[in-house]
């Protein structure tokens, strides 16, 4: 998608826009963007912790796929993520 | 140990903790003992769907029957048994399954359970997400889902309260009054009841129990992808094939959003570890019904062991005559919905509590066809 020629990439969290550095994770977006990620099955907000794909914590929805592994994706131009904080 | 038990009942799956439970509901001191933890063994391995069968007039009575308790035990339960009811609906493929599907209806409407035939319309209305083109289905209304772990604890709290007891060891043997621990320590009561699941004939070597190898896989949370317990109506003729495999498509709604995915039949399998071949062949069976199943987010994959009986019909009850304790195993793929009902037997049996059920279709001195008995 050429993001290296890109200043900043706008994507939508929780259809809100927010701009990011090209190259960063949708897990920093969403934490830059001061929301978490998932609520567990109890309800507790979590967020990303491991960064590295493995405690699943960090998971939200994008483009319309549930539960992807929001630490292990690139934020990208137009990209529409859903967290729990989504209304 | 000099406290005087009025009975022990050996196994802390669902079947022990219900006998226990049932039996200390009827004033005995119960004395539970289990070599693994309360609500584990093929209890914490199996589906927890609520079934009321026809394979059998035997087995219609005793899952119908559990299901009544179950219902009656609703309100009891703590929020945690997790219990739903969400109905089940068999699946019919074809013209020849919505026949039989068809059929089922007739048997249960008979036998005053709600039922309700669904066309190819209706089926695709009540489970959006199943393939078109299904020809139909059944839906038993009051059929549900429980987590049994959570009623193990539950029923041995209730156990301990009223004067019993739970131990963890090993049970090296045990007479009609006897038990012997693995350490070599004995405790005597007024009786013993063996609920061992598929180790039961390890205790009672004549017993004619066969392990059942069964895979299940869970998904991650998808609130709303499907409603109902889903089985497909093939599902009777290869449970009940002898063939060394087989699955089935089974599909629970968990009420966390989580799907559960069923099952796999395995005998001659000793090992417990999750086999990638079953767990391919549980998902392709799945995808068969509901395409989207491939596009979920599997989280984990086990197995559990089915204690399966040559009849499919559990034993309840001890053989006169004979110096070994009660039984009450043998449930197969159905311990968890006849585990009220096989608890209200034993404690018929042991202390004369009433019971609509008909002892003998389960007895212990029946004829198993050569497979067992003496
Ligand atoms: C994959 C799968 C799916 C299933 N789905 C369903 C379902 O949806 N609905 C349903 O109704 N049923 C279902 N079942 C069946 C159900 O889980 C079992 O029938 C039921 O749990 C049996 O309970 P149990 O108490 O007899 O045996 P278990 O739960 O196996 O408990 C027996 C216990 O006895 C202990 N024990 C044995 N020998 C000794 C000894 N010598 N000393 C001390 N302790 C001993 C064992 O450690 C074990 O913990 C399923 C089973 C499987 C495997
Ligand atoms: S933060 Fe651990 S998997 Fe993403």
């Amino acid at each position: 998608m050429g993001t290296e020629t890109r200043e900043v990439i706008e994507l939508f969290i929780d259809g809100r826009s927010v701009r990011v550095a090209p190259g960063a994770s949708v897990a920093a977006a969403v934490l830059n963007a001061g929301k978490a990620c998932r609520a567990s099955v109890g309800g507790e907000r979590r967020a990303a912790v491991c960064g590295m794909g493995i405690c699943f914590e960090c998971r939200v929805e994008i483009d319309g796929v549930l539960h992807e592994r929001s630490c292990m994706i690139e934020a990208s131009e137009g990209m529409r993520v859903r967290t729990v904080d989504a209304g | 140990m000099s406290t005087k038990f009025d009975a022990i009942v050996i196994g802390l799956g669902i079947v022990g903790c219900s006998c226990a439970w049932a039996l200390s509901r009827r004033g005995l001191r119960v004395l539970a003992v289990g070599d693994a933890p309360i609500g584990g063994g093929a209890t914490a391995a199996g589906m927890g769907h609520v079934a009321i069968m026809d394979d059998s007039e035997a087995q219609f009575r005793l899952t119908a029957r559990s299901a009544e308790l179950w219902m009656a035990l609703r309100d009891e339960l703590p929020p945690e048994a997790a219990v739903d009811y969400c109905g089940t609906l068999w699946i019919a493929a074809d013209e020849e399954e919505l026949n039989a599907a068809r059929s089922k209806h007739a048997f249960y409407q008979s036998r005053g359970v709600r039922t309700e035939v669904l066309d190819e319309k209706s089926i695709a209305d009540a489970e959006p997400n199943l393939r078109s083109g299904l020809a139909g289905g059944l839906r038993i209304v009051d059929d549900s889902i429980v987590y049994p772990p959570v009623v193990c604890e539950w029923m041995l709290a209730e156990v301990t309260r009223r004067g019993g007891a739970v131990r963890f060891a090993h049970v090296a043997n045990a007479t009609r009054t006897r038990m012997t621990l693995a350490g070599g320590e004995t405790i005597d009561a007024g009786v013993v009841v063996l609920a061992g699941g598929d180790a039961s004939a390890k205790v009672c070597p004549w017993l004619p129990v066969r392990p059942r190898k069964g895979h299940l896989v869970i998904t991650d949370r998808y609130p709303g992808f499907c409603r109902h317990e889903l089985v497909e109506l093939g599902y009777l003729k290869n449970a009940h094939s002898h063939a060394t495999e087989s699955v089935a498509f089974n599909l629970q709604p968990r009420p966390t959003g989580q799907m559960l995915l069923g099952s796999s039949r395995q005998y001659g399998v000793e090992h417990a570890e999750v086999e990638a071949r079953m767990v391919a062949w549980v998902i392709e069976r799945a995808k068969m019904y509901m395409p989207l199943i491939g596009s979920l987010r599997v989280v984990r994959a086990w197995t559990g062991f089915r204690a399966a009986t040559p009849d499919s019909l559990p034993i309840i009850g001890g053989r006169d005559g004979v110096d070994e304790p009660v039984v009450a195993t043998g449930h197969e793929g159905l311990g968890l919905t006849a585990s009220l009902g096989t608890a209200e037997l034993i404690s018929a049996i042991l202390t004369g509590a009433p019971t609509t059920l008909d002892a003998g279709a389960y007895a212990a001195s029946r004829d198993f066809g050569g497979h067992g008995g003496h």
